[in-house]
Parts: structure tokens; sequence; C-alpha cells
């Protein structure tokens, strides 16, 4: 460390007896700047234990700033270890004063509750929160379709101004992403299709291929991971903040029922939106199948179309309907309850909005890969 | 810190503003404003609520830029100045304590006192951490170095802000509402420290409060805004103001009297 404060002679101290008094002799120049301050042993005063206080002699003292109240502080401190008093008299006024401000011990240092790293705690605790965790969404989910119920009989205090917000949010404001998603991921089912399919001059199963492949999955889970993302992601950060701004406890003070007034129109918002999103997805997805196939492949599009319409049963639309469904539940859920169980500062709200997406997809992804297996049970 | 030996018995006044008209965008907030802060001073900014206050704070420590006027430190022109010298100037000089401390939150209160010398001084870990603890100390934190903002109290957390403030040695210190929403024996306390604080450290100190007591407390010089006439309608110390001042609506205030004049003047 080289000193970037120019002109200054090193710090130095000295301890001596002086008439059977201890007496610190400081000299140099003691700024912080300059990067060596020394450091007063802990213990420097216990073993040449005298008679009457400590006193300082200052006659060397050049300049100086908090780099000599430091070490001044690790005198007081040793002082305070040797039960030895301290004569300031002879410091600069400020730099007595300044000392005065400081405690003669460190007190206890607070323990934060997010230090070290125990593995067996964190695992216990883990495990046991997501049972918790389990329990919470659970009973979330039983009040939010109560709240439903009761909004159906015009019960809920639930504001058709905060469900409208909620709607135009979620749905129109996607079109846009769904749309581009969507005809790309169709537009690349048709290229991957077409280059196998061309081989056993079977290209017309192309429309097959994408069709039954958007409705059934990829429409529906790539319109719920958008969502997941964009709207999961949004609602978990709009609690959070609220939560910090103790708007929550007041809505609790007031009583009004968060699950009404937060979560039903949040959770219904995606309900109504997501489901309309995936049919229009299907469709945007099919588009791009249908560009892809009529410029690579030897198929009329009129042929296109009619086989399209021919390869997917209707059951095929009921089954991505319903996963809809369920995913735009659980999105809803599953973000609201990150943004309420959020902390009350700034990094918590990343955190909340962070947590929401990679849940969400992952939850999207999971429930998906559950709906298949059950399909093959039901045979659908 | 100011090295006392260097400290120069100057007279022109450590800071001042010179005919300052603050806006936001076409709404007005404070024109022709003219005070004179003396060095070692505890210089009050008083008012009602909405009449200016922290935007004259902020036009000082550098987020506002007025809309007319100068604001000298040391006859020098902070906004005529270059961004660069203006950052210069807000580094090596100035320390400001947030309303809400503003603590960053995702760093403990040691992290938060040593980021700026961690950006700013070349020091090592050793010595930054014994400062940080220095500046804790002086405060009364010490013990929380390692804590989050988010486990303290508010008195705490002023108390953290303070020391963050005090980081890299300012000479000048701004303190937005230190007193808001603490009680009184905190606030107090409080008090004292800003006084000992500015005994020791040779700084002076602009604040900015409408809580009486602390402002009778420390407060030795100040000027009364007024959010009607947009422009300050007194000045001298809290006392001197309670005291001797002809204006009605500043003698309300200050005598805490509730008159219709004041009750319109504040709204």
């Amino acid at each position: 460390m080289t000193s970037t404060v120019p002109d200054t002679t090193s710090p130095a101290w000295r301890l001596r007896l002086t008439n059977g008094r201890n007496v610190l002799a400081l000299g140099g120049d003691w700024i912080a700047q300059s990067g060596h301050i020394p450091e007063f042993p802990d213990k420097g005063l216990l073993d040449n234990k005298q008679e009457g206080a400590l006193a300082f002699d200052t006659g060397d003292l050049g300049r100086w700033d908090s780099g000599l109240i430091a070490f001044l502080w690790d005198v007081k401190r040793a002082a305070a270890v040797a039960g030895l008093p301290l004569d300031g008299s002879t410091l600069p006024e400020s730099a007595r004063k300044l000392l005065g401000l400081l405690p003669a011990e460190i007190g206890e240092p607070g323990l934060s509750r997010s230090r070290g790293f125990r593995p067996f705690n964190w695992l216990g605790g883990k495990t046991l929160g997501m049972f918790a965790e389990i329990g919470v969404v659970s009973e979330l989910l039983a009040t939010t379709v109560n709240g439903g119920l009761r909004a159906v009989v015009a019960k809920a205090m639930i504001r058709g101004v905060d469900l409208f917000d909620n709607v135009r949010a979620a749905g129109p404001s996607a079109l846009i992403i769904v749309s581009v998603v969507n005809f790309l991921i169709g537009a690349i089912l048709a290229f991957v299709g077409a280059v196998q399919l061309r081989r056993f001059a079977a290209d017309i199963f192309v429309a097959n291929l994408v069709g039954l492949a958007l409705v059934r999955e990829m429409a529906a889970v790539m319109t719920a991971i958008v969502m997941a993302g964009r709207t999961g992601g949004a609602y978990a950060a709009r609690i959070a903040t609220m939560r910090g701004n103790e708007e929550i406890d007041a809505l609790e003070v007031v009583g009004i029922p968060i699950s009404d007034y937060l979560i039903l129109p949040s959770v219904l918002a995606l309900v109504f939106t997501m489901p309309l999103l995936y049919l229009y997805g299907c469709l945007v997805g099919m588009l791009g199948g249908f560009v892809v196939s009529i410029s690579m492949l030897n198929i009329t599009s009129l042929g296109f179309l009619h086989q399209t319409l021919d390869a997917i049963p209707f059951d095929q639309f009921v089954f991505g309907f319903t996963k809809t469904i369920a995913f735009a539940i659980m999105i809803g859920l599953t973000s609201c309850r990150i943004g309420l169980q959020a902390g009350r500062s700034a990094a918590d709200v990343g955190t909340a909005a962070t947590r929401a997406v990679v849940i969400g997809i992952v939850g999207v992804i999971a429930m998906d890969a559950v709906f298949a297996v059950l399909a093959d049970v039901v045979g659908i | 810190m100011a090295d006392p030996l260097l400290a120069p018995a100057n007279k022109t006044p450590l800071l001042a503003l010179r005919d300052v008209t603050l806006a936001f965008g076409p709404k007005i907030i404070q024109r022709d404003l003219s005070l004179d802060v003396r060095r070692g001073s505890i210089f009050a900014v008083m008012g009602g609520s909405g009449c200016g206050k922290s935007t004259v704070l902020k036009s000082m420590i550098g987020l506002l830029r007025p809309r007319e006027g100068q604001f000298l430190i040391e006859g020098e022109d902070y906004w005529g100045g270059s961004e660069q010298r203006r950052t210069e100037i807000g580094r090596s000089r100035f320390g400001v304590l947030f309303q809400n401390a503003a603590l960053w939150s995702a760093m403990t209160v040691g992290m938060n006192v040593a980021l700026p010398m961690q950006m700013f001084t070349k020091l090592d870990d050793t010595t930054i951490r014994r400062l940080v603890m220095l500046k804790l100390g002086l405060v009364g934190m010490e013990h929380a170095v390692d804590l989050l903002p988010s486990e303290l109290s508010g008195g705490m957390r002023k108390r953290a802000g303070l020391a963050r403030a005090l980081s890299l040695d300012p000479d000048i210190l701004f303190f937005d509402e230190p007193s808001a929403g603490l009680d009184p024996i905190t606030s107090s306390r409080l008090d004292d420290l800003i006084l000992n604080l500015r005994d020791s450290l040779d700084a002076t100190v602009v604040i900015v409060s409408h809580e009486l007591p602390s402002l009778f407390a420390i407060a030795d010089d100040g000027v009364f805004l007024d959010a009607q006439t947009k422009t300050a309608i007194a000045h001298g110390s809290p006392s001197a103001l309670r005291d001797n001042c002809t204006d009605p609506q500043v003698r309300a205030f200050m005598q805490r009297e509730h008159t219709s004049d004041s009750a319109a003047g504040k709204g």
C-alpha cells in the first residue's frame, strides 16, 4: 500500500514511564488515507500497570484525522481492559470529544439471521417450510375459490374496476408477445416435420404434426410460460411492494380480505385471459406452420387447411383448454403467495419477482407432465 | 475532518443561496430565496409541510438544479461547475442523512458504511474495517455491523444512516427530518449526537425539520420558508424567531399556536 497523501511522516507511538505514570507518546501524521495506521494491542496495558491515569504526549503529533481516533479508540478499549483511567487533557480538543463519544468496549455483536450455513438446519427448515407452504397455498386456493363462488352471487368484496384492470393488463397487452412466440413455435414445428416427413413423401402430414403439437402441448405451455414471466412476476413484485409500504397491513386493519381484494382479481384475470390467449396462440401457431409448409413443401393452402381440420378432434382442444385453466390458477396463486410472504426491503421485492417467475415456469412444465400421464391413462 | 490548525477565520459564509428559484416543471416551489450558512453553525430550514424545505435541501446536495440563482460553497458556484466537479465536492465534503435513512437494503450495516470508502479510497480491507467500526462506534452502533437494515429499529436505522454519512469524513452534514418517526427520547439522543458530532468534527450542519423541540435544542441559525408567498419570510435562530419575530405566522408556528392565519399558511 503506497501513501496517497503526499508529505506525510509515518505515525509512531511509544509507551513510556514518566514520574511513575504511563505516558503514550504520539508522533508523526495520523492520516487514515495513508493506509498504515498502527493498531494498539488489546492487552498492551495489562502487564505494566502503574498508579494513575494514562496520559498522552502529543508534542510531536503532526496532522491527523479519523486514523488517530481509530488508534485512540484501541487505546481506550485496552485501558478499559486493564482498568486504567485515561487522562486526555493533552489531546487536541476535537479528538478528545470524539473519543468521548466512543464506547469503552464493543457491544455484543448482533447476529444476523442471514449469516452462517448449517446444512442440517437448512435442510430441516426447508422440508418443514415446504409442507407448511403446501398447506398455505391450499388454504389460499380454498379462500380464493370461496371468494370466486361468492363473487358469482355478488357477495364478495371484489370490485369490477380491479378485475377489469387486471384482465386488461394480463390479456390484450400480452397479445404481441403471445403472437410472436406461438408463430415461431408453429414455424419451427413445421421445419422439423418437413425435413423428416419429406423423406417418406408424407408432406401433407406436417399439418397433423403442427396442429396436434400446438393444440395439445405447445400453445398451452408456451402461453403459460409467457404469462408466468410477464404477469406472474408482476403480481409478485406488486404485492411485495405493497407489503413493504404497509398497504397490505392497512387492508387487513380496515377489514378488507386480501383474498377478495388482491388475489381473486389477479387469479380470475388469468383464468379469463389465458384460455383465450391459448386459442389465439393455436391459431397464430398454425399460421406459422402454414407459412413454412406452403413455402417449403409441395402442399396447397387448401390442402393444408383441410388436413388440419381433419387432424384435430375437438376433445384435443378441450384438453388444452382445461390445462390452460389449471396453469392460470397455479401461476396466479403461487405468484400472489410469493408476493405476500416476501420481506419488506427493495432486495426482497427482486427476490420475490425472480422466485415467482422460476416457480411459475417449473410449475407449468411439471403440471404439463402430470397432465400427459393422466391423458395417457384416460386415453385422450 | 477539517484540520483544526488550518481552519481559516473566514468571513464569507460557508454555504450561500443567492436569489434561488426552485421549480418542478411549471410549479414554482420557492423563488428568490437567499440565505447564508456560517461555518460551524447548525442551520435549520424550517416551515410547514409542503413549503419546499426538502426541495431546498435537494438543490444543495446536487439532486435538483435551481431554475435561477446560485448556490455558493465558499464563494464557488456549485451548479455553475462541471458535473465532475459537483460529484467531487459532494464526495469529499457532503454527508447526507436521508429522511428514511435510505440504507441499501441488500447490504449489512457495515457494508453500507464501507461502500463509499471501497469505491473512493485506496484503503485496504483491514483499515476500512477499522474505520467502519469507528464510524459505527461514534453513533453507538458498533454492535450492529453485521445486521441487515431490515433487522434494525427506526432509531437504529437513522444512526446507521448517520454513520454512513460520516463515512468519507465530510465537513458539511445535511439532515432531512432527522427526528421524523422517532420517539422523543430517541429523538433527543439523536439531537445530542448531532451536537457532539458538530463540535468534535468541526462540521457545519444543515437540518431540515419542523420538530420544534429538536429545532430549539440544536439549531443556532435558520430560515423560515412560507408556502404561500413561496419564499423566506424570516431569518434567525429558532429561539430568536420564537421570541422576537414580528411576523404573526412565524410566531404562531414557533409557539405552536393554532390561528386561522397560520392554518391557512401551513395548508
